[in-house]
């Protein structure tokens, strides 16, 4: 097998808790002990609880945030401790969580999009071409170019922010909740943008979501992440169909679908009380469960 | 009676920008009775975030102008009712969770200074006393409501050492907090994994059947939408293009732009036809 566009081993980072009085007062283990592998390619897909440490991982390859521990190799090269250097940054793109705090609100669409384009010596007349084709691949009107971020709806927003990172044509993007203010018709072109573009120039994407569905249909490899953890991995279909860990089990359990073939699709986990129980119920029941040894029945 | 405890009536709103007028609202008509969960609906842009901003007059004038229209809140109109009224509800009886969390959350503050000072000016604006300890008790009473794992960890927080959707469920403990009658959430649940999700919607369901909360909830969730909400209005283009009871719309959309919108929803079943990008329209 060919070396992989991203390998990230061991990776961890801890955040320091500071009480009122900003005095140290324990520690949160935001990523812990993390390894997965993306080809050249790939799509590959992150999924797992809120504040399980998906965005700090991407943090990390993109080297905004220092580990505490492990390493990250991109194309081959250990990034992990070292700055972000030109190349690494041409490489690498990234479409942040929140485009309403990623876009500088004094910049104009275009603007923003233009950064990386200026940066690398690009003529005026050159990136107003390019700007004008990147607007149109995000199904923007080309005179938004001249709007700033206040005068975006969110998903318009949010797509200035993919427009941005696909500027400089890139190897990896990583993609943290790309399409989540967007509607499912804009959404369902964005994605098939994504996967022509990957097709064409050989791209690879690591696609953070909570959309199970949507990951159902654009990943081929998946992680599924909790407290920091990686606790089920593998192909997409696999995972999806037959999965193992009792919280990738709850997460699909709760998808909102609109189908009821789709509902049969869901596994059955035990209700408490009624109700689908918490993450946190669910493995402390595994736990007692497993040393009476029965298993939850998949539907 | 019909009655609803909110009623918009063709409202209509122009952004001017370099002097150019464009509609944006043109004549959105919408109600959401107490004990009620209604759905917003449509493609990114059509309008949802802009009706939510002129019923809570968030509109800034200018750029932005309600040309026509009224919005009626327990009877009375917003639109001509003395500013000072107004703001008394906002914050209070009527409340709302924005689409973008680090615009309503000041990055200097931590959570509990910035929770605590929304509940006492709204006890201020209630008649209501509290001291500090009772406001912080109820902070985080709220916080564990929207299921942080550690609210007091995340009440000692600036919002910059918070994930994407804890700081979304801190803007629904905001929203939260004053006990509102009205609550108008815009996209609530995008950056929070589907169990929290689940949790979030459970709770804010049982507001509308148990204390009679009236809930007009934008998303972009068709699957959130037929799974919580009783009634749907779709927006198109700055109007409201079909509205019918939840299980009718997903049963038989009416409009063509509807059952486009329900046809490009991801299944969990897999089978999505990708990288078409030039053969769809
Ligand atoms: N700068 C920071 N200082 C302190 N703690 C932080 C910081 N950044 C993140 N954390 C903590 O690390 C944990 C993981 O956060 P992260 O943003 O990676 O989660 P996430 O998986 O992306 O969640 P979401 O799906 O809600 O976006 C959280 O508990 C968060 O509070
Ligand atoms: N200040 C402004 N000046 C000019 N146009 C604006 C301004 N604010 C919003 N708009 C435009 O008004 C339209 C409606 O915006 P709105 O934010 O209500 O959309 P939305 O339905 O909430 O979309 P999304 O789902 O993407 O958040 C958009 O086309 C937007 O570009
Ligand atoms: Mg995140
Ligand atoms: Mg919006």
């Amino acid at each position: 097998m060919s070396r992989p566009m991203l390998e990230v081993v061991d990776l961890s980072k801890t955040f320091p808790i500071r009480n009122a009085f900003g005095r140290r007062s324990g520690d949160v283990k935001a990523v812990d002990r993390v390894s997965f592998r993306v080809e050249r390619g790939q799509v590959y897909g992150l999924a797992g609880e809120s504040g399980s440490g998906k965005s700090t991982i991407a943090r990390m390859i993109m080297g905004l945030t220092e580990p505490t521990g492990g390493n990250i190799l991109l194309d081959g090269h250990n990034i992990a401790g070292s700055s972000r250097s030109r190349e690494h940054r041409g490489k690498v793109q990234m479409v942040f969580q929140n485009p309403g705090s990623s876009l500088n609100p004094r910049r104009t669409a275009g603007q923003s999009i233009a950064v990386p384009l200026v940066a690398h010596g690009h003529s005026r007349a050159d990136r107003a071409r390019r700007i004008a084709e990147l607007l149109e691949m995000v199904q923007l009107p080309a005179d938004f170019a001249q709007r700033f971020p206040h005068e975006l709806s969110g998903g318009q927003k949010q797509r200035v922010a993919i427009a941005r990172a696909l500027a400089m044509s890139p190897q990896l993007v990583v993609l943290d909740e790309p399409t989540s203010a967007l509607d499912v018709s804009v959404q369902a072109r964005i994605i098939d943008l994504l996967v022509d573009l990957g097709r064409e120039l050989g791209l690879t994407f690591l696609f953070i979501s909570h959309d199970l569905s949507l990951m159902r249909n654009f990943a081929q490899v998946v992680g599924v992440l909790y407290l920091g953890r990686i606790v089920e991995s593998g192909p997409t279909a696999s995972v999806f169909g037959n999965p193992q860990h009792d919280y990738t089990r709850l997460l699909l359990a709760s998808v909102p679908v609109i189908s009821a073939e789709e509902e049969a699709m869901r596994p059955v986990v035990p209700l408490i009380n009624g109700e689908i129980p918490t993450a946190e119920q669910l493995i402390g029941l595994g736990r007692t469960r497993d040393a009476a040894d029965t298993s939850i029945k998949g539907a | 009676m019909s009655e609803a405890l909110l009623s918009v009536r063709d409202v209509s709103v122009e952004f001017t920008n370099y002097g150019i007028a464009a509609p944006v609202l043109r004549g959105v008509s919408l109600d959401v009775p107490a004990h009620t969960q209604v759905a917003l609906v449509g493609e990114s842009g059509s309008g949802k975030t802009v009706t939510m901003k002129a019923i809570m007059g968030l509109l800034r004038d200018p750029p932005a102008r309600i040309t026509a229209g009224q919005i009626l809140y327990d009877g009375r109109d917003l639109l001509t009712m003395p500013p000072a009224e107004r703001l008394k509800l906002r914050g209070t009886s009527m409340s709302m969770v924005f689409q973008d969390p680090m615009s309503s959350l000041n990055p200097v503050f931590t959570i509990a200074d910035q929770l605590g000072t929304i509940l006492k000016y709204a006890d201020r604006r209630l008649g209501r006393g509290r001291s500090r300890r009772e406001r912080m008790e109820r902070v985080h009473e709220v916080l564990a409501q929207v299921r942080m794992r550690d609210p007091e960890r995340v009440a000692a927080s600036y919002p910059i050492m918070l994930s994407g959707g804890m700081r979304q469920r801190v803007l629904i403990a905001m929203a939260l907090l004053s006990e509102p009658k009205l609550l108008i959430a815009d996209e609530p649940g995008t950056a929070l994994d589907v169990t929290t999700q689940a949790q979030i919607l459970k709770l804010l369901k049982d507001l509308v059947t148990e204390r009679g909360l009236a809930l007009l909830m934008i998303t972009h969730n068709l699957g959130v939408v037929r799974e919580t909400s009783s009634y749907v209005y779709v927006m198109s283009r700055g109007q409201v293009v079909e509205h019918r009871p939840t299980a009718d719309l997903f049963a038989a959309p009416r409009e063509e732009y509807t059952r486009a919108l329900i046809a490009a929803v991801p299944r969990l079943t897999g089978g999505m036809r990708l990288g078409t990008a030039e053969a769809r329209p």
